[in-house]
């Protein structure tokens, strides 16, 4: 698959002297979702601020469908639609009159029609002739969407985008942005919410301290920084892990009811087997059994763990 | 050229005008009402008439540029202050609109906009005293290109203010004083030796009286002099808002 967007060497180094991008290189292909994760302050905002024409990159080059951000901006820009993490509307517009302001200001012809469906499917046309400053919190969120969708965009922007939203929006919101990847938009999102990232992204790229520190499609990444877990409910609670079980990496509940042993599914060796079978020979029995995949937060709180 | 993006941005200056009709319009109609009560009719009976013509015709440019002056300022100022303020600013940066286009469409709502009030100041105006326009075509001509100018200079001072009082400092501490120091209320002729020297280094001086001339023939400084001064304004503006969008300068860092 082609990718929609290349960057290139990209950093950034703000006036203050600090560094918020160093040598970013990311490609993202068409059509795909791709999720940015990274903690507050490692330059997720920084760099879609970059690509969307907002803050001026200190180095490197930045092409979206083959179109240079800078020599080709005009191009470049159209095809971007950007809803940033903070709400930031003008309050005293209406909804209607704000969204065709945006799609008038990315160069497009208006289309009340295209309009009206952008509202409908955001449940937004109820309130198109309220002023933006009467709208919830969540519907403040949705008019931005509206706004970033109002000029047809291919690539999407969403900067945290579930931000302080509540659970019912956010099934809304991860429903969208279902419905615009099956309309051929790729879509970037950053995100506090590695549910939200394990949920929806094909691939996923994590960023610490300005630098990229992995791309990968997301279930080869659960797959291989994967850990298991084997929990067993025992029978007869333990005071502590018998002697003979220290090879194993296991640990002992509190109340000493529940055994947890944790293992590399990749190894060639997991030692569940004969675990189990060591468990039998000491005596110890257990009433229930389960395991457990690593979620993709306890891989992403390793990975910047590990980065110095 | 994006000209559906300058619409878009005008078109919604403009509907912040109309929203705000009571402070846009009915506000400057009222006060410069107000002037001519205080300043026609009690100076007015003192000084009967200046070069010729009557105190309360005198005044009447120079209320024009007043309010011309200070509304192309805030105008300009706050209409790109407030996104910036506000953050909405970042649709603007990632839209494919050139740094010209954004020119033209903010310092176009802010210009058209002084220009409307300075008609309806004329036509008040025409209420209370018999005017006359000598040369109308310069008359609009000083009106556009002061709007322009100062609404330039407004667009400048909102894009470096970082503050609702820095944006409100220099057209309270240089502005206002300027202008009604710049004879709006009598002719500089008026005034005693060294203050008449003076006075010629303040620029609004010139914008009032070459839009003076444009009324009545009459004029404190020749009329090229004055046209000249305003387009170097222009020109010092258009120089400063060049270098802003080069550098990018408290936009894009």
């Amino acid at each position: 698959m082609p990718s929609i967007l290349s960057i290139s060497g990209v950093s950034k180094t703000y006036a203050t002297g600090f560094t918020a991008l160093k040598e970013v290189n990311l490609d993202i292909q068409r059509g795909e979702i791709f999720a940015l994760l990274g903690p507050n302050g490692a330059g997720k905002t920084t760099l879609i601020s970059i690509v969307c024409g907002i803050v001026n990159r200190s180095t490197g080059t930045v092409t979206v469908d083959g179109h240079d951000i800078s020599k080709d901006y005009r191009a470049a820009r159209s095809l971007i639609g950007l809803v940033p993490q903070e709400l930031t509307i003008d309050a005293f517009e209406s909804v209607w009159a704000t969204v065709n302001y945006s799609r008038g200001l990315f160069g497009k012809p208006a289309n009340p029609a295209f309009v009206e469906k952008v509202l409908r499917d955001l449940s937004l046309w109820d309130k198109k002739d309220a002023k933006a400053i009467t709208l919830s919190g969540g519907m403040k969120r949705r008019l931005m969407i509206a706004k970033a969708l109002s000029h047809e965009p291919r690539i999407l922007f969403l900067d945290e985008p579930t931000a302080g939203v509540d659970v019912e929006l956010r099934q809304d919101m991860w429903e969208m942005v279902r419905r615009l990847r099956e309309d051929g938009v790729t879509i970037i999102l950053t995100t506090h919410y590695i549910e939200e990232a394990e949920a929806m992204a094909d691939r996923v790229g994590v960023i610490n301290r300005g630098e990229i520190i992995l791309v990968e499609n997301k279930a080869e990444l659960m797959r291989k920084l994967g850990r298991k877990r084997l929990v067993l409910e025992l029978r007869n609670p333990l005071t502590a892990i018998p002697e003979t079980f220290s090879r194993y990496a296991l640990e002992l509940s509190p109340d000493g009811g529940q055994l947890t042993y944790t293992y590399d599914n990749q190894a060639e060796r997991p030692g569940v087997a004969s675990l189990i079978r060591d468990l039998e020979a000491g005596g110890i029995q257990f009433r229930d059994i389960d395991t457990q995949n690593s979620s993709l937060e306890e891989i992403f709180v390793n990975l910047v763990r590990r980065d110095p | 050229m994006n000209l559906r993006a300058v619409w878009a941005i005008y078109r919604v200056e403009m509907a912040r005008a109309f929203r705000t009709v009571l402070q846009s319009i009915i506000s400057p109609v009222i006060s410069t009402s107000l002037y001519f009560v205080v300043f026609g009719s009690a100076i007015g009976s003192r000084i009967t008439e200046i070069d010729g013509i009557s105190y309360g015709a005198f005044i009447v440019p120079g209320l024009i540029m007043l309010s011309l002056l200070t509304q192309s300022i805030s105008n300009a100022s706050f209409a790109i202050y407030f996104p910036k303020f506000v953050g909405s600013i970042y649709e603007l940066l990632s839209a494919p609109v050139s740094y010209l286009e954004i020119v033209i469409a903010y310092v176009g709502g802010a210009a058209t906009k002084s220009i409307i009030l300075g008609l309806i100041i004329l036509a008040t105006a025409s209420l209370f005293v018999p005017l006359q326009i000598e040369h109308p075509f310069w008359m609009i001509a000083f009106l556009v290109l002061t709007a322009v100018t100062f609404s330039l200079f407004g667009f400048i001072i909102g894009i470096w203010a970082k503050s609702f009082e820095q944006l409100q400092l220099v057209p309270l501490l240089i502005v206002t004083p300027l202008t009604f120091l710049g004879g709006s209320f009598y002719s500089i002729h008026m005034l005693p030796g060294i203050w008449k020297t003076i006075t010629l280094f303040n620029p609004v001086v010139y914008l009032i009286s070459g839009f003076r001339w444009s009324f009545y023939g009459k004029a404190d400084v020749s009329v090229g002099v004055s046209l000249g001064m305003t387009l170097v304004f222009l020109a010092v503006c258009i120089a400063i808002v060049a270098w802003i969008f080069k550098t990018g300068y408290r936009l894009r860092n």
